[in-house]
């Protein structure tokens, strides 16, 4: 999937970024680039620590970069835009508030001129996407972690944005909850349009979800590899068991390693092989 | 449990441990200048029923201001110091240097500055034994607010306002009540203090002083149970208010 500059709906560009500490600044993204196609799906990953929550406040216009741009649409993002919708590891779901609620929650912030009955029938239409009709009414603390998850989905959703920016949403999750919302992740994506951008440090979750996978180099970050992902949209989890998937995995593996300062310990698999085998997209 | 255990529990309690009071003060042949035993109760509150009433009046509403002023105190301050870290790091020593002076030196301080003003200098009295937990409740739950709920607003374009309002506001309030508790009888001990220690002649303290003084035993233990009853009242007033505001903050009996 190619993209020329003026068709990606997130440009971050030769992105810098330190964070001022009392032993001087801490430089965390250091020509850090990456392109979103419209409606593309790109997850981010990289070890740990290399500035992944960074490059999401930075995307949400919650912190700026000393240099380089962030551009959304072809403007520069100079301060929050409500057309971004965020998720995190932490679902944060407002105990006191029913979950149908929590849901609403931007459109009681965004300005719309929905009416209360039109920001709740949003709030059922997204929750029955994600498989929690019947559960409008209950508190946050009446739903398992995965339940939780998806109500900030929803609520990440509602809004409508055009940019998802995903934060290791399923980072907490148990292994088999998480493929659960992978595949409601690819639902949402065939109701809903949106661009979005994972952060994740779960390989399998990359190549599952993601059009595009970006490396991030360690600390200061800058972009170190970039994998297309060759499957097409409808995907099961079966696909990743192939043996396209698993090249691609390895490939990424690899240069994880390379990004934390290791030593490749299998120099048979020709480290650093930069296309993943051309076969057809898996079915 | 059912709603009429949960209403027994207490009262059977309470039933056994005036019971064990009258036993241990018949057992020990204590006569009541040492110890007066529930029995001698009834008389006593019967005998002064309207000074009773009109004295814990007096304790009830300067008690109450007190604690309204502490509120209105503690969270204003508490919203300063939970959002900058400035204002918190100049103000806890501050707090902690004065709420560590005992209050009963206080007393005649705050007499002497506001000679003559009774009500007033009581009222004074319970704000300041009882504002500190507040203050210190919502300034720590302010500060402790994850950031993932300020950047979910904040991403949208909220303002400041919107998310105290909708976010910081009531995710501290269980705190708040916690603090609140505490601080129900902590106020009624200032008001007392100033009631017993300058008495200005109104208020249980002053009634409990005046049984000091003319030997009037029972008298005086009445008035501690009244005072007792009365802090078990505003405190459950405070339970009702907690369950209407933050009942979401309880969890489930399973």
């Amino acid at each position: 999937m190619s993209s020329t500059p003026s068709d990606a709906l997130i440009r971050i560009s030769d992105v810098k970024h330190a964070y001022r500490t009392d032993a001087g600044p801490l430089p965390v993204l250091d020509g850090f680039s990456v392109e979103v196609p419209e409606g593309a799906f790109t997850a981010v990953v990289g070890p740990s620590g290399c500035g992944k929550s960074t490059l999401t406040r930075l995307i949400a216009g919650l912190l700026f970069p000393d240099e380089g741009d962030v551009i959304l649409h072809g403007e520069k993002v100079t301060s929050p835009r409500n057309t971004v919708g965020m998720a995190f590891q932490n679902p944060v779901l407002l105990e006191w508030r029913t979950i149908l609620d929590n849901v609403c929650l931007p459109l009681e912030i965004v300005p719309n001129d929905l009416s209360r009955k039109q920001r709740n029938d949003r709030g059922y239409e997204l929750l029955a996407m994600v498989g929690l009709q019947g559960f409008e009414d209950k508190k946050p603390s009446e739903l398992s972690g995965g339940m939780r998850q998806r109500a900030s989905l929803c609520r990440a959703l509602a809004h409508r944005p055009d940019v998802l920016i995903l934060d290791e949403p399923f980072g907490a999750l148990d292994a088999f909850t998480r493929e659960d919302l992978w595949q409601i992740m690819h639902e949402l994506r065939h109701n809903e349009a949106f661009t979005c951008l994972l952060i994740t440090h779960d390989l399998r979750e990359s190549v599952f979800l993601a059009d595009q996978v970006v490396v991030m180099s360690g600390r200061p970050a800058k972009t170190q590899y970039v994998l297309d992902v060759p499957f097409g949209r409808e995907r099961v989890l079966d696909d990743l068991y192939t043996p396209e998937a698993t090249q691609m995995l390895l490939d990424l593996r690899h240069q994880i390693q390379v990004a934390q300062g290791r030593p490749l310990e299998e120099l048979e698999h020709e480290p650093g092989d930069p296309e993943p085998g051309a076969g057809e997209p898996g079915s | 449990m059912s709603s009429k255990q949960r209403f027994a529990t207490p009262i059977i309690a309470l039933v056994i441990f005036a019971l064990l009071w009258e036993f241990l003060v018949w057992i020990n042949d204590w006569p009541n200048y040492v110890m007066a035993s529930p029995s001698d109760l009834g008389p006593a509150f019967y005998k002064f029923r309207w000074l009773f009433l009109e004295f814990g009046w007096d304790t009830l509403w300067r008690t109450v201001a007190g604690l309204m002023l502490a509120i209105a105190f503690g969270v204003v301050v508490g919203m300063i110091m939970g959002f900058s870290r400035t204002m918190r790091e100049a103000l806890y020593p501050l707090l902690v240097g004065f709420n560590a002076i005992p209050k009963a030196t206080v007393v005649p301080v705050v007499a002497l500055l506001l000679v003559g003003q009774h009500n007033l200098n009581t009222v004074l009295l319970a704000f300041m034994i009882s504002f500190f937990p507040i203050t210190v409740s919502i300034s720590i739950g302010l500060s402790t607010l994850e950031p993932e709920y300020r950047d979910i607003l904040l991403s949208l374009g909220a303002s400041r306002l919107t998310i105290f309002r909708k976010i910081a506001l009531p995710k501290t309030l269980p705190e708040f009540f916690g603090a609140l508790k505490v601080a129900v009888t902590l106020a009624f001990i200032g008001t007392n203090l100033m009631e017993i220690v300058e008495p200005h002649g109104r208020g249980l303290g002053h009634l409990f002083d005046s049984g000091k003084i003319s030997a009037d035993y029972p008298l005086m233990f009445a008035v501690l149970i009244a005072l007792a009853v009365m802090g078990i009242g505003l405190y459950y007033v405070v339970v009702i208010l907690e369950k209407i505001f933050a009942g979401w903050a309880e969890r489930q009996e399973s």
